[in-house]
């Protein structure tokens, strides 16, 4: 169907050349900023290394509004977002040069590095605002007092359901937990059955130990590969 | 993309970039020659954000890009007060020549522009029919008849201009 001009060698003719692809680095970096200062951005995303995989990290105007774990599949999660926030997504770079990065790069830029505090042992609360829109009811209800769990301290399904005042819940509880869209930074992580064992876990039960650990006071986390997406 | 529930979702903006940023690119420098090009993408895919929303999630979304980026060219033409888009003179490929080009001028990206330097020199050289038929058919995937629907004339003349910029194209390059 589609004719190329290439006469050279045989290439994708889609494939950008690596003078394309530095100057649509740069442009797709002009673009963030002249989208951001036209208030044209709804939702900015990152991904950040970390102990437990690559998270990815999405924040609107408001706050924080999803943090996923690769397991989750971070295209879906964008597709969610663009589904029930807003299709206008962007990626925002990890760095800034020359221009003043805009409120939701510097929202992104300290998440990353409250996170990156967090998993270095050196924060035990976060301090980012938080969007809570991608839940609601007894679900939200249920994750917002996930936050007044301390650092190193667990509370069990049960013990949740009777904070929020409805101590049959165990289950709905369960399942505000299972859908929490910030965790780390909510700590779902931090309720577990009442046998004391840890339950299920978004990413994964390895996920759930190694948070778990941590914040006993074991050694910092090792971040595996390189830092960061740039 | 993976399944969502919501059966109309509209992949997010990003991927759009992500996808069509390069042919939108290969259109502007085409039509525009290296002056403008940058602009041109940027104010195309600025343009498209603002509008994403309310396009239709069936939407042919290359060919809505490549609508803006046209409409965007004629623009930035008519803005730098110049009649038409640039035609093949011999000024436009003295510029092309000398690496005015956009990534040159502050200095970030060798000019003129890479290893098809040659090319995109031989497409500015065009007469601006033959350009923009190369540039939207050839480039951008656009049916004749959509190109037809942008620049004027009927399909079959489109489908003329595109073959003889190709045939100038190839005795260039060959």
């Amino acid at each position: 169907m589609k004719s190329t001009l290439n006469h050279g060698p045989a290439r994708d003719d889609r494939e950008p050349s690596p003078i394309e692809q530095e100057m649509l680095r740069q442009l797709r970096e002009r673009l963030e900023h002249e989208a951001g200062a036209a208030e044209l951005i709804d939702v900015a995303f990152r991904t950040v290394d970390s102990p437990v995989g690559r998270l990815l990290v999405a924040t609107t105007e408001r706050g924080l509004v999803r943090v996923a774990f690769e397991s989750e599949g971070h295209d879906a999660v964008l597709d969610v977002l663009s589904a029930r926030i807003s299709p206008r997504i962007l990626r925002s770079g990890g760095s800034s040069h020359g221009s003043a990065p805009g409120t939701l790069r510097r929202r992104l830029d300290e998440t990353a590095r409250e996170l990156d505090a967090y998993f270095a042992g050196r924060l035990q609360a976060f301090d980012v605002p938080l969007d809570f829109s991608l839940s609601s009811g007894f679900r939200q209800a249920v994750q917002r007092e996930l936050t007044g769990i301390g650092y190193g301290r667990t509370m069990t399904y049960r013990e949740m359901a009777e904070l929020v005042g409805n101590p049959k819940a165990v289950r709905a509880v369960g399942t505000a937990c299972a859908t929490n869209p910030l965790p780390v930074v909510v700590p779902c992580h931090r309720v577990l059955r009442t046998d004391g064992s840890l339950g299920g876990y978004l990413g994964g039960f390895a996920a759930k130990a190694a948070l778990l650990d941590l914040e006993r006071g074991a050694a910092p986390l090792p971040v595996p590969g390189s830092r960061g997406d740039g | 993309m993976s399944q969502v529930k919501h059966s109309a979702a509209k992949p997010p903006f990003e991927s759009i970039v992500e996808r069509h940023g390069v042919t939108v690119l290969r259109v502007c420098r085409a039509a525009l020659g290296p002056h403008d090009a940058d602009d041109a993408w940027s104010e195309t895919f600025l343009s498209a954000l603002r509008a994403y929303p309310d396009l239709p999630a069936d939407a042919n979304v290359e060919a809505w890009l490549v609508r803006i980026a046209h409409r965007k060219a004629i623009d930035l033409y008519r803005a730098a007060g110049r009649r038409a888009l640039p035609a093949g003179n011999g000024a436009d490929l003295d510029d092309v020549r000398s690496g005015q080009s956009a990534g040159s001028r502050d200095g970030t990206a060798p000019g003129p522009f890479d290893a098809q330097g040659d090319l995109w020199q031989a497409i500015v050289a065009l007469p601006e029919r033959q350009r923009l038929a190369v540039a939207y058919h050839h480039l951008a995937g656009l049916p004749y008849a959509e190109v037809a629907a942008e620049i004027g004339g009927t399909p079959e003349a489109v489908r003329r201009a595109a073959a003889d910029g190709m045939k100038k194209l190839r005795k260039v390059m060959l």
